[in-house]
């Protein structure tokens, strides 16, 4: 309060002797930084330490590395890391179509801002209502299929989710189209910042559409389409809870086709009532985790123009 | 100049084509959100009939059906849980960038490192510590524990956005206002805010989109039927009402919405969020 009325005596009135001036109430950087660091080191900070504690307890009592042997010899979690290793291969079809749908916008001069807005239009809308809407669609006798048939493709009319051998690789399509848009509107940002005159002068030279982008405009975009490589491989690893349990209700089925590591912690700790298998399944995904958090900051430091630097 | 953009035949056929992909790839976008909103419009007959139609016969009976069940109250309870966490993380990330722009201090660089690497920890892993947390507490299906880890999920990136754009102000300002004396918090309500303008919108814009959407810890945290929120509501929805896709359809086009309506008036801004991440100028 006192801090207060002084600045506001300085603001209206300033010391005409200047005997005042520069002397002014600092605490430093510490109450500013103090609310923040309180809530970071409370959800993360605690929330790691306690989870490394448990996954080595069992009960309360120190049982070493049990949990982890528990949770590393059961099938389905073998099968849960599988999948997502499976995942992980939506990421270079990501990263072509991202580039070409960018490389197309960048092209276009009409209708640019609906061809944008369109293809972001999914990346916008909340995965419950993505997996509840594709969910309705994909149904054996759902709008899709409904109009495959009437096109006079009943072969291509799949039971898309409900076959054990389709539903990973309709998941993966939907994950797709769902995250197709962000690394669009990146590489996009990075293209329309790009110098304009190496392009123009390939222009000038006849280069054709396909010489030009591979050979002049990708190589320039390396930085940002690693930096969206890594973002969706730990998308992949780690956050794809929320598909997975809207369009299986919450079972990862048919049977385990669409078990990931998330689903696993989520349906031990919340309905097999074992936080400890959990806790030593969540240290194992938050390490896998860090293997492309380090290579995020690799890519970071490499890159001249710095991803994160200004 | 000119010789570079005349056009061959064979370029004006690639152009075509370039423009029929950008077509078909936006329809391939845009059909899940067509036929959500066709459906919802429809009964279920005519959606089973023609589901790939405009409605002929458009009706509300979707919407009423879905307003009628629990949707006013799962809105409500999200936009408690939205606007509680988004309106605290955007203060609390803003006077904590100010600490990290302002003054340099050691380890300062490795604080603002750690907090990168934070943006990617997974939520399922703290999930358990801070279920139990909460349950010690008794705060399962209160509000109050759900707004406090949401704040503290958005404030790394929150932070990490908010001291880049602090850093760029020009220190003579701020040294300008320092010298008449102004103090630290005057310096930064009456100085730095009112610069800060754009940024501000754009964070408060990228943690809306995230905290109105998020699921999973929603879905752990708020327990009971009155408590709620939006997304954890449309995932039981739908097996209540797998006879009417109508309703579900309905539902869908409640929820999304809100986000529809501020996608349309931010715009410039959910782009800018998005890519403040990744992109920066040289």
């Amino acid at each position: 309060m006192t801090s207060a009325a002084t600045t506001a005596y300085h603001a209206t009135a300033p010391d005409p002797s200047g005997a005042a001036r520069g002397r002014r109430r600092s605490f430093g950087p510490w109450p500013w930084i103090l609310p923040a660091g309180i809530g970071i080191l409370f959800v993360f900070g605690y929330s790691l330490v306690d989870l490394l504690q448990q996954s080595f307890k069992y009960r309360g009592t120190w049982v070493g590395l049990d949990n982890f042997r528990l949770v590393v010899t059961d099938p389905l979690f073998q099968t849960a890391i599988f999948h997502n290793a499976l995942l992980l291969f939506t990421v270079p079809i990501l990263v072509a179509l991202a580039l070409l749908f960018a490389i197309l916008l960048f092209e276009t001069r009409r209708g640019m801002r609906f061809y944008q807005s369109a293809v972001f239009l999914p990346y916008l809308l909340p995965i419950p209502v993505v997996g509840v809407v594709f969910g309705q669609l994909l149904q054996l006798n759902g709008a899709l299929n409904l109009g495959l048939r009437a096109l006079g493709l009943q072969s291509f009319a799949l039971d898309w989710l409900g076959d054990p051998n389709q539903a990973l690789v309709t998941m993966s399509a939907i994950i797709i189209w769902k995250e197709v848009g962000f690394g669009t509107i990146l590489i996009l940002a990075r293209l329309i910042s790009l110098p304009t005159e190496l392009l123009e002068a390939a222009q000038i030279d006849g280069a054709g559409f396909f010489k030009k982008h591979l050979k002049i405009t990708t190589p320039q975009l390396r930085s940002v389409i690693l930096f969206y490589a890594i973002n969706e491989a730990i998308v992949m690893v780690s956050w794809v809870f929320n598909y997975v349990y809207v369009m299986t209700n919450g079972q990862g089925g048919p049977g385990d086709a669409t078990m990931v590591s998330e689903l696993y912690i989520y349906r031990s700790a919340f309905q097999n009532q074992a936080p400890e298998l959990a806790a030593a399944a969540a240290v194992l995904l938050l390490i896998s985790t860090l293997f492309f958090i380090i290579g995020f900051f690799k890519v970071q430091s490499r890159s001249q123009s710095g991803i994160f630097d200004e | 100049m000119s010789r570079g953009f005349r056009k061959t035949p064979i370029a004006k056929v690639g152009v075509t084509v370039r423009q029929l992909i950008l077509i078909l790839f936006a329809a391939m976008a845009i059909v899940p959100g067509y036929l959500m909103i066709t459906a919802s419009l429809k009964s279920q007959e005519e959606f089973l009939a023609h589901p790939w139609s405009l409605p002929l016969h458009p009706s509300l009976e979707g919407y009423k059906a879905a307003w009628n069940d629990q949707f006013p109250r799962w809105f409500t309870n999200s936009l408690i849980v939205t606007s509680g966490s988004v309106g605290l993380t955007v203060a609390i990330a803003a006077m904590a960038a100010w600490g990290f722009a302002h003054w340099t201090w050691r380890g300062r660089e490795s604080v603002l490192g750690v907090l990168v690497s934070l943006m990617v920890v997974p939520p399922v892993v703290l999930l358990i510590p801070l279920f139990q947390f909460g349950a010690k507490l008794g705060w399962i299906s209160t509000f109050r524990i759900l707004i406090m880890v949401y704040v503290g999920l958005m404030l790394p990136f929150s932070i990490y956005l908010l001291t880049n754009f602090f850093r760029a102000i020009p220190t003579s300002i701020i040294e300008a206002a320092e010298i008449d004396g102004a103090s630290d918090i005057r310096t930064f309500r009456s100085i730095v805010l009112p610069l800060s303008g754009p940024p501000l919108i754009t964070l408060t814009v990228v943690n809306l989109l995230w905290a109105w959407n998020e699921l999973l810890l929603a879905l752990v945290f708020l327990q009971s039927d009155e408590k709620k929120t939006l997304m954890v509501g449309i995932t039981g929805f739908q097996n209540r009402y797998s006879l009417s896709i109508p309703t579900i359809m309905a539902g869908m086009t409640i929820a999304t919405l809100p986000l529809l309506i501020a996608y349309i008036f931010g715009q410039r801004y959910f782009v800018a969020g998005l890519t403040s991440g990744a992109v920066k100028g040289e």
